[in-house]
């Protein structure tokens, strides 16, 4: 188990002079469901980009497996963006192709079973698709990797509650056990007993950062409770 | 048995208590094999090491035991089992009694109350 997955310290990222992430210092091991909570422009997916090294840092380091995002982390992280970046006239098993060849930890027949399981067929075309089976989709592909660390931006907003169990469900079953599933919501009632671990997020800073258990231990109450409290408007 | 959660305490307590009432009341029999970790998170709705660490501590209560070869198994201990189960009763009526006081009624008067409740529905 590497406790070290990832490192980040005094990470920041200033977009003009707004700083969207302001010095994050967090350290978090492999093997475990983490949680990215906070509301809306907390600095959610500025993290995951910067995992991803979609962005650069403005300030600080970051490292993931021992190393700063480059090509070692991109060939072990499994991203889920938080929209479609698929060319939509392609089909279930031009996917399955692009996925394949891509990515050398993808496995083909993981990926199949859980197509068929959903009723999507190898000749369906992503276009024909509904939003909710195509976030699906997506999602099958990115837990068909055997990854170090799965990021996944937004996996149960804007599908409907089935199928927000069967994404956690996928989830749960699929992800490689010696890896680190990280997800950001704000939709916390549902996710919160798949988590081992919540970050929260609150105007680019860190403001909590403890395990699950933890917090119902200590505070005697759900995340999602604790989470309302900190992040109420208007007191 | 569906599994439910309240929103007050760990979930790895609460999946200890689903569980220890699964194994008394026999959904799980004694010597039957416990399914995997993976398969009862899942069921559950809930992190593997969660699920983990709740069997782990019904090991340390010799509730179940890990055998290298047949994997995780109900105890065989039926007496362990019936104390388990006893204790757990003991617990419920500890409960009715608390609610029946706090509706103004004594042991004895609650006592009474049953008889003549049970009774009226033979």
């Amino acid at each position: 188990m590497n406790e070290q997955l990832i490192v980040a310290r005094g990470l920041t990222k200033v977009y003009g002079v707004k700083p969207a992430l302001d010095h994050i210092d967090l350290t978090i091991g492999s093997g475990r469901i983490v949680g990215l909570l906070g509301p809306n422009g907390s600095g959610k997916t500025t993290f995951i980009k910067l995992l991803c090294g979609l962005i650069q840092p403005t300030l600080g380091m970051l490292q993931i497996d021992g190393a700063a995002p480059g090509v070692h982390s991109k060939s072990v992280i499994s991203y889920l963006p938080d929209r479609m970046y698929f060319a939509d006239w392609m089909k279930t098993c031009d996917l399955i192709d692009f996925f394949a060849d891509f990515y050398s930890d993808f496995d083909r027949k993981k990926a199949m079973e859980m197509f068929s399981a959903l009723s999507i067929g190898p000749n369906d075309r992503i276009k024909t698709m509904s939003k909710g089976t195509r976030e699906k989709a997506q999602l099958a592909l990115i837990m068909s990797r055997k990854a170090m660390l799965y990021l996944l931006d937004e996996p149960i907003a804007g599908v409907d509650p089935a199928a927000r169990d069967f994404i956690l469900n996928t989830i749960l079953t699929n992800y490689n056990e010696d890896g680190t599933v990280m997800l950001s919501t704000h939709l916390i009632a549902d996710i919160e007993r798949v988590l081992d671990e919540a970050i929260f997020l609150q105007n680019g800073k860190v403001v909590r950062h403890d395990t699950v258990d933890n917090i119902r231990e200590n505070e005697g109450k759900s995340v999602d409770q604790l989470f309302r409290e900190i992040f109420a408007y208007g007191v | 048995m569906a599994w439910k959660f309240t929103e007050d305490r760990p979930i790895w307590i609460q999946l200890t208590e689903q569980l220890t009432l699964r194994i008394v009341s026999g959904v799980y029999a004694p010597g039957a094999a416990v399914p995997a970790v993976r398969t009862l998170a899942a069921e559950a709705g809930v992190n593997p090491n969660t699920m983990q660490r709740a069997l782990s501590e019904l090991e340390n209560r010799a509730l179940v035991e890990t055998r290298r070869t047949a994997g995780r198994t109900v105890t065989e201990e039926l007496t362990l089992i019936q104390q388990v189960r006893h204790e757990l009763a003991r617990g419920r009526i500890q409960e009715f009694l608390t609610s029946m006081r706090a509706l103004g009624y004594t042991e004895e008067q609650a006592r009474a109350l049953f008889a003549e409740w049970k009774e009226e529905i033979s």
